[in-house]
């Protein structure tokens, strides 16, 4: 009776995500794949394309970039908010969840007020005659760099509060008591134990970087694609569902690869400190 | 503490790097000239009148409220089920069954909007408007499974023995004893499943059309052709909402939880 029941409590949704998520999936790799017989020769030409491979260099370089950018403002950040009361941790933690929750349109939009030609950077290097006109900082890849940062810095300091704090303060003053520097403390505590934060942060942060489509559209536009937006442009605008599929492939592997090896990593960390 | 100086000034610039721009975006909403300005010339609230007489916008929010609840809630009534399952029964390959109903989150958004779009609008010939309530279904279900699942995995099934025992039906003890224990779990991801698809682009954006189009696609679509403060103005509104969404949070249950 009860082996029966579990079965009809996972029967619509299993039913629900095979039709409408795998079978799409499938509709959209599978001619990647065949073209009348088995080939690749779709992989060959869309990797053979120097434009193609410039889009998913910089794709990777972005993405490794801001996954950087986040673990050297995030774990600081993080560290300084777990430190509080519990009080103030809540409101810090409520003041780094707002931007979170902010639609992404909204937050590339601001950052268009500031980036862009007649944006506030540009208007006080104009009036300081620092330049003479505006430079070009919007659609290039620093504007999607720092937009995407703006995105998954919060995600990366969340991610890593949970991990920091389990840190007992004790163990900082002890670091402290036998003559550690706060920054020695900071390098050889705090930042060996937050590894396993790090990993998991570092998976959502870079993940989420390469496979974002609002940012890098609005911030990079057609001049400094990535592979969402070229996923998108070959779909919707040059109707190249072939290629378009070849990119969602790339994009599922390499978010693949990029997980199950952070947390290969991750278990192996484990594994040497006693599974702790 | 007070003597990791070096971290406490990083800090600082992150939570100026996370307010700055937002703080622009509010001032130059009242700002008076037709072009975004800052520092701004006068003050004036007829952006906010523009954005809320926009009927573009007020239609596209109307449906966007209205597909990410159907879909939320449908998330729900799917998910509750099979979260419960899950976490209460063991069977062969349950590990591959969690990931597999987590997995929309592993695809890009960007894949599932495209997949959608070619299965559901070309090749089903069903309107963008059915692929718009299955595509946020899709994003919604793992925030269900995961929030909920984690609330079941600490609840107590002695309850359940118990109610069983004092002669409560299988239906009765689900709807009366085990439901009310989750449901601060059921409330915190019914709301990241809102905020979540209310928010989404990469799913929405491939299935728009004629009449169909969520808010965040028409702001964007806006953004493209004009750059005057109206935007500003409704940007202002959502982040408003979003305060309202997290008060809410925060009142039911906590925020801290909803990590």
């Amino acid at each position: 009776m009860i082996s029966q029941r579990k079965w009809w409590f996972v029967l619509p949704g299993t039913v629900l995500l095979l039709v409408f998520l795998i079978l799409p999936l499938i509709s959209i790799l599978w001619p990647t794949f065949y073209d009348g017989q088995l080939t690749l020769s779709g992989y060959i030409d869309f990797f053979g394309d120097s434009f193609n491979r410039s889009v998913l260099w910089r794709t990777i370089r972005v993405s490794l970039l801001v996954t950087l950018l986040c673990i050297l403002f995030g774990l600081p950040t993080s560290f300084y908010i777990s430190r509080k009361s519990a009080k103030t941790k809540g409101i810090l933690m409520a003041l780094v969840l707002f931007p979170m929750l902010i639609n992404s349109v909204v937050r590339s939009f601001s950052w268009i007020n500031i980036l862009g030609n007649n944006g506030i950077i540009n208007n006080i290097l104009v009036n300081l005659r620092i330049v003479d006109e505006p430079i070009q900082i919007l659609y290039t890849e620093f504007s999607v760099i720092i937009g995407s940062m703006y995105l998954f810095l919060p995600l990366m300091i969340t991610t890593l509060i949970g991990v920091l704090d389990n840190i007992p303060g004790e163990l900082l003053e002890a670091s402290s008591t036998l003559g550690a520097t706060p920054s020695r403390a900071f390098k050889d505590v705090v930042i060996p134990l937050s590894v396993p934060g790090i990993i998991v942060g570092s998976i959502l942060v870079f993940t989420g970087t390469l496979t974002a489509y609002t940012t890098p559209q609005m911030l990079g536009g057609n001049q400094r694609m990535m592979l969402s937006t070229l996923l998108y442009q070959n779909a919707m605008t040059l109707g190249n569902w072939q290629d378009a599929g070849i990119i969602a492939l790339v994009m599922i592997a390499i978010t693949y690869l990029v997980m199950q090896g952070l947390n290969y990593v991750a278990g192996r960390l484990d594994r040497r400190s006693g599974g702790a | 503490m007070n003597n990791f100086k070096g971290v406490r000034w990083i800090a600082y610039l992150v939570f100026f790097f996370l307010f700055f721009p937002l703080v622009i975006v509010l001032v130059t909403s009242f700002g008076e000239n037709s072009v975004i300005e800052f520092p701004i010339s006068g003050f004036t609230f007829k952006w906010y009148e523009n954005a809320l007489t926009n009927d573009a916008f007020i239609n596209s929010f109307l449906l966007s409220v209205q597909v990410s609840l159907i879909a939320t809630l449908a998330a729900l009534i799917i998910g509750i089920p099979a979260a419960y399952a899950l976490t209460k029964y063991s069977f062969p390959g349950k590990t591959m069954m969690k990931d597999f109903f987590l997995s929309p989150t592993v695809i890009p958004g960007i894949v599932v909007g495209f997949s959608l779009f070619k299965f559901i609008v070309v090749q089903m010939q069903m309107d963008v408007l059915t692929g718009l309530y299955i595509g946020h279904f899709l994003i919604s279900l793992p925030y269900v499974i995961r929030v909920v699942g984690s609330n079941l995995d600490q609840l107590d099934y002695s309850m359940e023995e118990a109610a069983w025992t004092l002669g409560a039906t299988k239906i009765q003890t689900f709807f009366q004893i085990i439901l009310p224990n989750i449901r601060n779990g059921i409330f915190a991801s019914f709301m990241l499943a809102f905020i979540n698809s209310f928010n989404n682009i990469p799913v929405s954006q491939f299935l728009s059309g004629p009449g169909v189009t969520l808010l965040p696609t028409q702001l964007m679509g806006y953004i493209e052709y004009n750059y005057d403060p109206t935007v500003s103005a409704l940007s202002v509104m959502l982040m408003l909402l979003t305060i309202f969404l997290m008060f809410l949070i925060e009142k039911a249950l906590g925020l801290s939880k909803i990590m």
